[in-house]
Order: C-alpha cells, then sequence, then structure tokens
C-alpha cells in the first residue's frame, strides 16, 4: 500500500500548525540579556549625576570589593517601585553605586529626596554611552560587579523583595 | 455622575500624573547625532544603511531609523560618532553584537540556530529537482 505517502503533507501542515499554535500561547520574554557577563567593565568616566553623591568611574568599581550597578533613572516608574528593595540591600550593607541615564541634576536630586538614596556613588550618562557598553537595554536594571570590575551577573527590571535574597547569594558568589 | 464617568475622570487624573516623570526622560536635549546628519553625505549614507539594519531595544520591532525611543537616539548618535571618527560599519554591529547578542542585529547570518533558515529551501529546491528529473526521464 503506497497511498499512505499521500497523508504526508497534511501531516506536517497539521504538525506546522501545532507548533505556531503551541508557540502563540507561549508567554513572549522580551528581556535581552546582556552578552558582557562575565567580562570586564569598560573604561567610563561619568560626571556626578547629583550634588551630594561622588561621580562615577570604572576605577571606582575595582577596588577588591563586589557591589551592585544600578541603572535607573528620574523618569523610570519601576525605579520608584525599586527604591525599597536597594535600600534593604543597603540595609545588608551591600555597596550600591548607580548611573542615572538621561537625567537632570534637579530631576535626580527629587527623585532621592522622595524616594530614598540607597547610593554611595551617582554617575551622570546623558547619551546612554556607558549603559550601551555594558548591554543595559532599559531601566532599571542591576549588575552585579566583583573587586576587579568584571560583571558576574544581572537583573533586569525592577528588584522586588522576592530578588533581594539572589542578589544577596551572587553577590557573595563574587566575593 | 454616573460610575463609569467618575472612574474615567480618576483615570484620566492618574494617566496625568504618571505621565509626568514619562515625559521626563525627554527633559535632556537629544544626543548631537541624534537628529543631525553627518556633514559627509558619504558618511551619512554609511550610517544610514547600518541604522536601518539594527535593531530598537526599546521598541523592538522597529530600527534605530525609524525609532524616536530616546535610547534609540542616542544609539544613532553612537553609530554616527563612530562612522565619523572612520570605524567599519561592520565593526561597530559586532560592537553592538557583543553586548546585545545577535538579537540586534537585523542582518542575516548562517550561525548554529539559524542554519536551517539556509538549508532548508535549499534542500526542497534539490528535491523538486529530482522529482521533476526522474519524471520527465520516465515520460521519455
Amino acid at each position: 500500500m503506497k497511498r499512505w505517502t499521500l497523508w504526508v503533507p497534511l501531516a506536517l501542515f497539521a504538525l506546522f500548525i501545532g507548533v505556531a499554535a503551541y508557540q502563540l500561547t507561549q508567554p513572549k520574554n522580551d528581556f535581552i540579556v546582556s552578552a558582557m557577563i562575565g567580562q570586564p567593565l569598560p573604561e567610563f568616566d561619568l560626571r556626578a549625576a547629583s550634588l551630594d553623591r561622588p561621580a562615577l568611574k570604572t576605577g571606582d568599581l575595582r577596588d577588591g570589593k563586589p557591589r551592585l550597578l544600578n541603572v535607573f533613572a528620574s523618569w523610570c516608574i519601576p525605579c520608584v517601585a525599586e527604591a525599597p528593595h536597594l535600600e534593604t540591600l543597603r540595609r545588608q550593607g551591600v555597596d550600591i553605586v548607580a548611573i542615572a541615564i538621561r537625567d537632570r541634576p534637579q530631576d535626580v536630586a527629587r527623585f532621592l529626596a522622595n524616594y530614598g538614596n540607597p547610593y554611595s556613588r551617582i554617575g551622570a550618562d546623558d547619551l546612554s554611552e556607558v549603559q550601551l557598553a555594558i548591554g543595559s537595554s532599559g531601566v532599571p536594571e542591576t549588575f552585579v560587579v566583583d573587586g576587579q570590575g568584571i560583571i558576574r551577573y544581572q537583573h533586569i527590571g525592577d528588584i522586588r523583595a522576592s530578588d533581594v535574597p539572589l542578589l544577596m547569594q551572587k553577590l557573595a558568589e563574587a566575593q | 455622575m454616573s460610575v463609569s464617568r467618575s472612574l474615567l475622570v480618576a483615570l484620566s487624573a492618574l494617566l496625568a500624573v504618571v505621565s509626568i516623570p514619562v515625559a521626563a526622560q525627554y527633559s535632556l536635549p537629544p544626543a548631537p547625532y541624534a537628529y543631525n546628519q553627518l556633514a559627509d553625505p558619504d558618511q551619512e549614507a554609511v550610517a544610514q544603511d547600518l541604522m536601518e539594519t539594527l535593531r530598537c531595544l526599546k521598541c523592538q520591532s522597529q530600527s534605530i531609523a525609524d525609532s524616536d525611543a530616546p535610547m534609540a537616539g542616542d544609539m544613532r548618535h553612537q553609530v554616527r560618532t563612530r562612522i565619523e571618527m572612520g570605524e567599519e560599519p561592520e565593526a561597530i554591529r559586532a560592537w553592538l553584537v557583543a553586548r546585545y547578542g545577535d538579537y540586534v542585529s537585523y542582518a542575516p547570518t548562517v550561525s548554529e540556530t539559524t542554519w536551517p533558515l539556509f538549508a532548508v529551501p535549499l534542500l526542497l529546491i534539490l528535491l523538486a529537482a529530482i522529482i521533476l528529473w526522474r519524471r520527465l526521464r520516465a515520460r521519455t
């Protein structure tokens, strides 16, 4: 019996429909993971983004101590949501430095006055140059950087209370 | 005032408050080369060709040449300044791919995951040729 071969195209078509239907029901992941994990930070030297915190350069992240590098902006709403959790991390002894994207000093100052200031240094990235150089595609994002200035981990989106233990663990692994 | 009406008013009030910080990402002027072309038309043409094949990371179905997102403007500035300094367009693409993966580039490349896209059409053409050849041979 050779006639079964007639059904092969229909079976292939049904398979195609099946795969397409399955993929349509899967949630879409819009996150773009940085390819810089495991790579050293690029060289940068940013001006201070606000008057009450010093500026940020690559050398500040090579002092032998792992820390968080938070990419944020005063115009970013999820950054407001993560502010209390960054404060929790700071209280647990984590040093957090930040890069403010496309921001004016008075806007940064207003944001920090309203939502708290967990940062030890804040650099201003007016043209997103450092953001592009570390493979970050939005705000907020948080990178774990080890004491040699190597990027160890990337957290995309706002930090929630449930993310704090994982970040603590990644910081410990970066020791 | 009906319930739906007052809901609408509350919603628009909320949107008005939320839109203030969103609009503030435009509070700095755009990057110098976000909306300005390079002085040299040949260099600008090279930059334009490259920008049309780079994905905007904030608005993922658009190229950075098509997008008005501030981050796309910053990426255009990055491309144009590098072209102006004499960097090769493919070197700039490679720099971005090294940071964001193949996803940032619209230019098709043959890789571990994409080779079937190139192989399957060739196989189908080959299959069609074989079938055609056998039928034509059978007829004569």
